[in-house]
């Protein structure tokens, strides 16, 4: 019989792996989501232009590929990434080009009045964003922010493809030494619902913070 | 003899192929109380909203407070108003809407204070017992920390009207505020425009459906009908003879549809 606890403890440093891509990850999503997300609103016909292009395009290809010329074909360009660098890229860009169409849709779904009280007011198109419209929007992004993000990290699967010992990694490897298949796959199994549990609850509790005092809005 | 506060000159404003409002001109003095009246569909509430930059014209000009709304001098020839022209004029107006328009994330407080501010940077202390006594003026200084959405209508259109008053504009329009209340919220929001009248010297430009408040508060009424003044003049002439046919048939349909005269 195999020596569990070692090969156990391999997968739990694979989930601290995957807890760090999916962190990092969502960051950066979150990032690209926001400017790319308001980029398309914006009065700038160019901006709108390059943010369009990236949405189109990262919604448009597969992240496997994106995750391919981020570790193997950017280095003939000059630019090297380490494995977790490029796993990152691809997933926190990939995933916050769809962020992004939920932060426009939002900022969108503010009703016209709202716009129109800020112009009364004279208030500028950066203070009208900053004080009226993101804080009405953002309660409206967050349940989907959730489905992202929880995208996000079942997609960091994929990572193991550039070599980066993630938690599926590690139990192919767990599988390949011991034979057994049952005990490594049901264990990430569990892990990957603990994960997106996690996630999902702290949305929750972010939006029922966000939304106080807004009932009986909508 | 004093000049206009507002000038309007040969104002012309199409949606797509519809004409709204088709060489409209005139002026009102300082402190004059407008009352806007007419079937829907006339153009009165489009003057307010192209007042307020809410639209854009046509056709024609606009002077507020002595410069050009929508126009402005380039290298000595006449250019379309960019957004800082605009951002500059609309310190001269304020603006009530139907619909109260309200931040629903924000207290009653900070809907009054946010705008004075930002926009003119204003302490917060000092912006707040400004914000306190407008508050206290229609009525709702009890209500400062309620969220809007704990308001009623009556109410949430007063803390309206104290919004538009902390900027302190010298021109205020008013789009059929009372338009969207229960009945019986009506009058409270008519006694707050009446104590406004009474005791500012502040232009007034007012949209409405409510003949009697139009009577009694307006030195002057305008009568509009398809994008034109049909007729203008005392409340007490237009309301009791009024001349022009197209002015009678209207308040002949008002008064049947049970409004006071």
């Amino acid at each position: 019989m195999a020596d569990w606890s070692g090969y156990l403890n391999l997968i739990l440093q694979g989930a601290l792996v995957t807890a760090q891509l999916t962190v990092y990850g969502s960051i950066l999503a979150l990032a690209a989501a926001f400017l790319a997300g308001l980029g398309r609103l914006s009065q700038w016909r160019a901006i709108r232009w390059l943010s369009t292009i990236y949405i189109e395009f990262f919604r448009g290809t597969s992240i496997y590929v994106q995750l391919f010329w981020a570790y193997f074909v950017l280095p003939f360009m000059g630019i090297s990434l380490s494995p977790m660098a490029a796993g990152i890229m691809a997933l926190g860009l990939n995933v916050g080009a769809y962020a992004a169409e939920v932060v426009r849709g939002a900022i969108l779904s503010v009703p016209r009045d709202q716009y129109e009280a800020t112009t009364a007011l004279n208030l500028t198109r950066f203070q009208r964003m900053r004080h009226v419209i993101l804080p009405q929007a953002l309660p409206l992004m967050l349940p989907t922010f959730g489905n992202n993000a929880i995208e996000l990290l079942k997609a960091t699967a994929v990572v193991s493809l550039i070599s980066l010992t993630d938690m599926t990694f590690q139990a192919q490897i767990v599988r390949a030494q011991t034979g057994n298949t049952l005990i490594p796959f049901a264990m990430i199994l569990i892990l990957y619902f603990a994960m997106a549990l996690i996630i999902s609850a702290s949305m929750r509790l972010l939006e029922r913070r966000m939304t106080r005092g807004l009932d009986g809005v909508r | 003899m004093t000049t206009p506060i507002i000038r309007i000159n040969q104002l012309d404003k199409s949606f797509g192929t519809l004409k709204v409002l088709d060489g409209l001109s005139f002026d009102v003095m300082p402190g004059e109380k407008l009352a806007l009246i007419g079937p829907s569909g006339s153009g009165k509430t489009t003057i307010l909203r192209i007042l307020m930059t809410l639209e854009t014209i046509s056709g024609g000009h606009i002077e507020v407070c002595g410069e050009q709304l929508y126009h402005m001098q380039k290298g000595g020839t006449e250019v379309p108003a960019n957004e800082a022209h605009l951002h500059h004029m609309r310190r001269h107006i304020g603006m009530v809407f139907q619909h109260f328009n309200l931040f629903p994330h924000k207290s009653v407080l900070d809907n009054v204070t946010l705008a004075p501010m930002l926009t003119k940077g204003e302490p917060k202390a000092k912006a707040e017992a400004r914000a306190m006594e407008l508050l206290d003026m229609v009525g709702l200084a009890d209500k400062a920390k309620s969220m809007p959405s704990q308001l009623s209508g009556g109410q949430k259109q007063r803390v309206a009207i104290a919004r538009a008053l902390a900027l302190q504009p010298r021109i205020m329009l008013f789009d059929e505020v009372t338009s969207a209340l229960d009945p019986e919220l009506v009058e409270e929001v008519l006694l707050v425009m009446k104590r406004l009248a009474a005791e500012t010297d502040m232009t007034m430009l007012l949209v409405t459906h409510e003949m009697g408040f139009a009577h009694e508060f307006a030195d002057r009424v305008l009568f509009f009908d398809k994008g034109r003044i049909v007729e203008q003049g005392p409340p007490d002439q237009i309301f009791r003879n009024p001349e022009h046919e197209r002015t009678q048939t209207f308040l002949r349909k008002i008064i049947a549809a049970g409004h006071r005269v």
